[in-house]
């Protein structure tokens, strides 16, 4: 909006004083330097991530992301059961988070009162200042326990009976720890956007359905959700991408074992965790490559993710997010 | 009473729509309530153990005592705590201007197709993954120079601040009245000189608080120094040697086979989120505004 101004104003300026003209362009300039190196960052990242594992790619060629065998030793190296662990990790996690997400997100906008809603709103984004390897540390030594203890037990007596996937041993570590560990790490993204897109959904929607004597949930899954839900989705996008990246928290959980876990309780890797897990005691340059190849694909993946993401967000909000000031 | 009164102007068939209406609302209330108090939950939890595992372990010695070798308990992690500091400090140094004079760009010239496509760039930026910066600066800096080093865990560090700082920065410039800039436009101050010593002097207070919790945020990583900055056993201040760090040093120890080390590792993450915590209290009760750093 200032620029609209300024540009009418410019040519008179510099017809004024030349030098002034001459430092305003030099400003544009190192500010517009600052900002192209954002520009170089991103497409140095993919740069030198190809650059890093061409020998990977010609010597595995396509089959690398469905292939399934990775075998640093006999030089077998396929991304397969690393692809399947971070969908079956994340897209569970995602599920689950946004479950309660927007679950709190309608809590806070539509029922709490002010004083209950701003310590909740606060506390929940505090959850993602928590730095991953505190969660890690946490995930083995008492969420660990307590899905070998508690939830496992439970589980495989129940679904565990007639569903295979659901039995099998507890373990402290494995797939189920580090669902559980992702979904308490994306709780606090889903739920920081989900609860301002709800926010932006026009009082007068719910005036109406309220006027025709409907209750506050019949408002909320009438008026409010269905006005909302692309947000919303949006927001569980951008979770989706932050558990697909998640490193060492799930290192730390999920047992590090190649091979497609056949029960919840089984250990497996990520993408990101057998980068953090095996690169460095790598052994040799094809074992590095392949691992780099791993990272240029975690980074694609991501990179489509946030792009779906944030273009949900931004039509629903209309720009105004990453910031929020009440 | 209601009842009585309902019953004479409804059917029971409406009369039993009414309730059952009535109970869905309250059952899902309960529902969103519960969804709430799960969802606080988890940071109690975590806040709890942390204090209660990590107290025991902390201790004078370790603060100020450097690892024993593996295996014999006791020791300190003073080399992990000054190596953290001093990454977080370069990272900051070398990340903040860039971050801040792109977003004095981005509010300034930005308002059209190449602000857009900037900012989005910005937005991805700020949610590739940490180990995959780090391997690029593993790729860029440490493969080429042969060497682990502090300096290319700090630029793996800013490359996470930079987007962070430059979205807050620009949404605190354009917070700023525009009634301040049309003042020093009057007086016949160019753009450069409004915006710096009108527009960002006024902004500052904000971007502050934005570099705070970036700092906060970076003191936490750890998968992007796995493969640069490396970590050490000694106590280094050199910039172009491998360095120690917190974040590395609980990676490290959680994962390996000694009590006193998981012990020591609690005792980090207390010193880790408590730091975390007490700058995010701060940056609350200074900031006159609600401002909040997300993925």
């Amino acid at each position: 909006m200032a620029t609209t101004t300024d540009a009418g104003q410019r040519p008179r300026r510099s017809a004024l004083t030349g030098g002034r003209h001459l430092a305003d362009r030099l400003f544009q300039g190192i500010t517009g330097v600052a900002a192209s190196i954002v520009l170089i960052i991103v497409a140095g990242l993919f740069v030198q991530l190809i650059w890093r594992s061409w020998p990977a790619m010609k010597a595995n060629g396509f089959s690398f992301i469905w292939q399934t065998n990775w075998d640093p030793a006999r030089g077998i190296f396929g991304a397969g059961a690393f692809l399947v662990g971070t969908a079956l990790t994340a897209v569970s996690a995602l599920i689950l988070a946004t479950m309660v997400a927007v679950l709190v997100a309608l809590y806070l906008v539509e029922i709490a009162p002010a004083w209950v809603a701003r310590p909740i709103s606060y506390m929940v984004e505090l959850l993602a200042a928590i730095p991953s390897v505190v969660y890690g540390l946490w995930g083995i030594y008492v969420l660990g326990g307590f899905v070998k203890d508690v939830i496992g037990p439970v589980l495989t007596n129940t679904l565990g009976t007639f569903i295979p996937f659901f039995g099998g041993t507890p373990r402290v570590t494995g797939l189920l720890s580090a669902i559980l560990v992702l979904t308490i790490m994306i709780i606090p993204t889903v739920m920081a956007v989900s609860r301002d897109v709800i926010a932006a959904v026009p009082g007068s929607q719910r005036e109406a359905i309220l006027a025709l004597g409907a209750t506050r949930w019949e408002a909320i899954r009438i008026a409010v959700l269905p006005y909302a839900r692309s947000g919303v989705l949006g927001g569980a996008i951008l979770g989706l991408a932050r558990a697909v990246g998640e490193t060492l928290a799930v290192t730390l959980v999920i047992g590090n074992r190649v091979s497609i876990p056949d029960t919840i309780f089984a250990p497996t890797y990520t993408m990101a965790s057998v980068i953090a897990n095996q690169f460095q005691e790598a052994e040799g340059a094809t074992h590095r490559a392949a691992l780099m190849e791993v990272a240029l694909l975690l980074l694609v993946l991501t990179f489509v993710i946030n792009v779906i993401a944030r273009i949900l967000v931004w039509r629903v909000t209309n720009g105004q997010r990453a910031v929020v000031i009440e | 009473m209601t009842t009585a009164s309902t019953e004479s102007l409804f059917t029971p068939a409406t009369e039993s729509l009414f309730r059952r209406r009535r109970t869905t609302d309250r059952v899902m209330t309960i529902i969103m309530l519960s969804a709430a108090v799960l969802a606080v939950t988890p940071l109690v939890l975590i806040v709890f153990h942390v204090l209660t595992h990590g107290i025991g372990a902390l201790s004078l010695s370790l603060l100020t005592e450097d690892p024993n070798p593996a295996g014999r308990p006791g020791g300190g992690v003073r080399n992990s705590i000054v190596g953290s500091a001093i990454m977080v400090g370069m990272a900051t140094a070398i990340g903040a201007p860039i971050a801040i004079a792109c977003g004095v760009f981005l509010s300034e010239y930005g308002q059209n197709r190449l602000g857009t496509v900037l900012r989005f760039l910005v937005d991805v930026l700020a949610g590739m993954p940490s180990i995959t910066i780090g391997l690029f600066i593993y790729s860029l800096v440490v493969l080429p120079n042969k060497k682990f080093t502090a300096i290319a865990g700090a630029m793996a560090l800013a490359v996470i601040l930079i987007p962070v700082v430059a979205r807050i920065t620009e949404e605190m410039l354009l917070l700023v009245p525009r009634s301040l800039r049309e003042a020093a436009f009057a007086l016949g101050a160019p753009r450069w000189r409004t915006v710096m010593t009108v527009v960002l002097p006024t902004a500052l207070p904000g971007i502050v608080t934005g570099l705070m919790l970036a700092l906060s945020r970076i003191a936490g990583e750890a998968a992007p120094l796995l493969f640069t900055s490396l970590g050490n056993q000694f106590f280094s201040t050199d910039p172009f040697s491998a360095i120690d760090a917190l974040p590395t040093r609980i990676y490290f120890y959680a994962s390996g086979p000694f009590d006193y080390w998981h012990e020591q590792a609690w005792a980090m993450s207390l010193l880790l989120v408590g730091f975390i915590l007490v700058v995010s209290l701060i940056v609350r009760a200074l900031a006159g505004t609600k401002v909040t750093v997300r993925q």
